[in-house]
């Protein structure tokens, strides 16, 4: 209708165009909180992060934590398991990464313990590469967490994680 | 439905029409012939059904965050208003939007009352309305006592110990409907239940109500039955379409003023203490919209005659169309039933302003004043009216009285105007 080159648009032709746009902000405006309230709300982001005391755990011990409702695994690795994981050739890996770019300390391993193909949780010292092995659908990964076999595309995630102090590990 | 044919011009679209006739009630909504002197009061059925899903939209928002347990559904609530993203705005449209769904069906009620329109041959529009009323009470009647404050726990036991008046069996019932022996937690969570509920049954009454609508069509502020379509009437899209945003703008105006700038006028301070079994509030009353009802049953002396007050305030309007005896619809014809009209809306507002008093003194006195007028109105004053009143004639058409109008016809609506303000 307010279609121009061929007749100038008239006031009508303004209206209607002004009318529809305030309109569109209006639905706009309505829509967006019926849909942002479904995302994370306040109560949920004040808990976005965790501390962790990691005293208490010997090497070759791995302990499990929830974090943003999802488990989270420390594991304080073996020398022996360090140097398996960084003396992989990047080329052999489907998601190729440096264990040193993983575990910034090398001794602690900090991951989300989700496997990557579909949301299970992996389990500890089992699998072809004597680290983790997911029940569900047969996905292996080193000790470095990367998958090495299996339907799983990507390594498992590293999250935001610092050391406050020696004994604590803060995540998120 | 439609009562004229349609073949949508595409091969699909008749396809599709043969096997279901979609675009058939689509052509019939869009064509469907409206008197063309509708005035303003007649846009509060669009404006109602809005209120409707805006209800419910907000309803089913607000049941993803609400828990419905005694120990956590204030706390929800709370929940909902501090740390759910829009929790607040959408918590206050909804409470709010209680309050202007039932502005709206007031209006949209003594428009009814007003212009005749329960009348043959729409009592069954009227009837099915009456129940969309009903159900819209206990709906905001339960939904008032989700957030478990005190106004919500004590509302909640007095309307449910109405049942208690019940001879023999009352006691029965309340515990049967507590689900104990107290308003408690399994109290709540049917309420919640039910309040989910019920919306939906009002929508498919929604839906039987303007079905029967389309049957006879809309009466007209002037009641007399017009030919349809004809030069009386107009296509519902776009006349009464705009007519009805715009009304609905207007509508929203005075809805946002409320949700933004007044959010707790329309409640009470006291259902933000959380629900206390061992401490009634000092002042209970009802939300607005049941205060008439509410002074109905104070002013009746007797527990159980009260209760049946009340409830027969509403019956009484079910029987209306059989109670008005009048032929003619419209109370522009009908002088004396004018003033009888508003003798009636301020009866009802005395009443409203009652309910919320203290029921003592001059108070007391006023509520049963005006409760017996309530019911002399529909049972004396209504039925013997019709008989005895001298209407002024109605016009052949809705046009006629301006354009093709005998110099007869404009003499007698003169002559009585003139009359009437004498």
């Amino acid at each position: 209708m307010s279609d121009s080159e061929k007749k100038k648009p008239n006031r009508r032709d303004f209206i209607v165009t002004a009318t529809t746009a305030a309109g569109a902000v209006g639905v706009g405006a309505v829509v967006w909180p019926l849909v942002d309230q479904m995302n994370p709300d306040a109560s949920v982001k004040a808990l976005a992060s965790t501390e962790v005391d990691i005293s208490a755990v010997e090497p070759g011990q791995s302990i499990t934590v929830l974090w943003r409702g999802k488990p989270v695994f420390i594991k304080r690795r073996t020398q022996d398991e360090i140097d398996s994981a960084r003396a992989v050739d990047l080329s052999e890996l489907k998601h190729p990464e440096k264990d040193e770019d993983r575990a910034k300390n090398p001794e602690w391993l900090v991951m989300l313990g989700v496997c990557t193909h579909l949301g299970c949780v992996p389990l500890n010292d089992k699998g072809d590469y004597g680290a983790w092995f997911c029940p569900c659908h047969g996905s292996h990964y080193d000790t470095s967490g990367r998958i090495r076999k299996g339907p799983a595309p990507t390594n498992m995630e590293v999250p935001k994680y610092e050391f406050v102090n020696s004994n604590t590990i803060k995540i998120g | 439905m439609s009562d004229h044919e349609y073949t949508p011009k595409s091969k699909v679209g008749k396809w599709f029409n043969d096997r279901l006739p979609l675009l058939t009630l689509a052509n019939h909504l869009t064509d469907y012939p409206t008197p063309k002197n509708l005035n303003y009061w007649w846009t509060f059925g669009g404006i109602l059904t809005f209120c409707l899903i805006t209800q419910i939209i907000t309803g089913i928002v607000l049941g993803m965050h609400y828990v419905a347990h005694a120990d956590l559904a204030f706390q929800s609530v709370e929940h909902i208003m501090r740390d759910v993203n829009y929790g607040w705005l959408i918590r206050y449209v909804h409470a709010n939007g209680a309050s202007m769904f039932f502005l709206a069906v007031y209006i949209h009620i003594f428009r009814s009352l007003y212009y005749g329109s329960y009348k043959s041959p729409r009592e069954v529009i009227w009837i099915i309305g009456m129940l969309i009323y009903f159900l819209m009470m206990a709906t905001a009647f339960m939904g008032y006592v989700l957030p478990w404050g005190q106004m919500s726990f004590w509302g909640a036991t007095v309307i449910t110990n109405l049942f208690s008046a019940i001879p023999l069996v009352g006691e029965s019932i309340t515990n049967w409907l507590w689900g104990g022996y107290s308003v408690d937690n399994p109290t709540l969570t049917r309420f919640f239940s039910l309040h989910y509920l019920f919306p939906f049954l009002i929508l498919g009454l929604v839906v039987l109500h303007i079905w029967a609508l389309h049957v006879p069509g809309n009466n007209n502020p002037i009641g007399i039955d017009i030919k349809k379509p004809s030069k009386d009437t107009v296509p519902f899209h776009p006349y009464i379409v705009i007519k009805d945003a715009f009304a609905l703008l207007i509508f929203l105006l005075i809805f946002a003023f409320f949700v933004f700038f007044s959010p707790n006028i329309l409640g009470h301070a006291d259902n933000y203490i959380e629900a206390n079994p061992l401490v009634t509030p000092a002042h209970i009353v009802p939300e607005w919209y049941l205060l008439p009802f509410y002074a109905i049953l104070r002013s009746v002396p007797d527990k159980l005659l009260g209760v049946i007050a009340m409830f027969a305030a509403i019956f009484v309007l079910v029987i209306l169309p059989w109670l008005d005896t009048s032929k003619v619809r419209s109370t522009v014809f009908r002088p004396i039933y004018k003033q009888f009209y508003w003798f009636l809306v301020a009866d009802v507002l005395i009443l409203g302003y009652v309910g919320a008093m203290p029921a003592e003194g001059l108070y007391l006195l006023i509520a049963r004043v005006a409760t017996a007028y309530y019911f002399a109105h529909f049972l004396i004053i209504l039925p013997f009216l019709g008989m005895k009143e001298k209407t002024i004639p109605l016009p052949l058409s809705i046009t006629e009285p301006v354009l093709g109008g005998s110099a007869d016809m404009a003499m007698a609506k003169n002559n009585s105007d003139f009359k009437e303000k004498l």
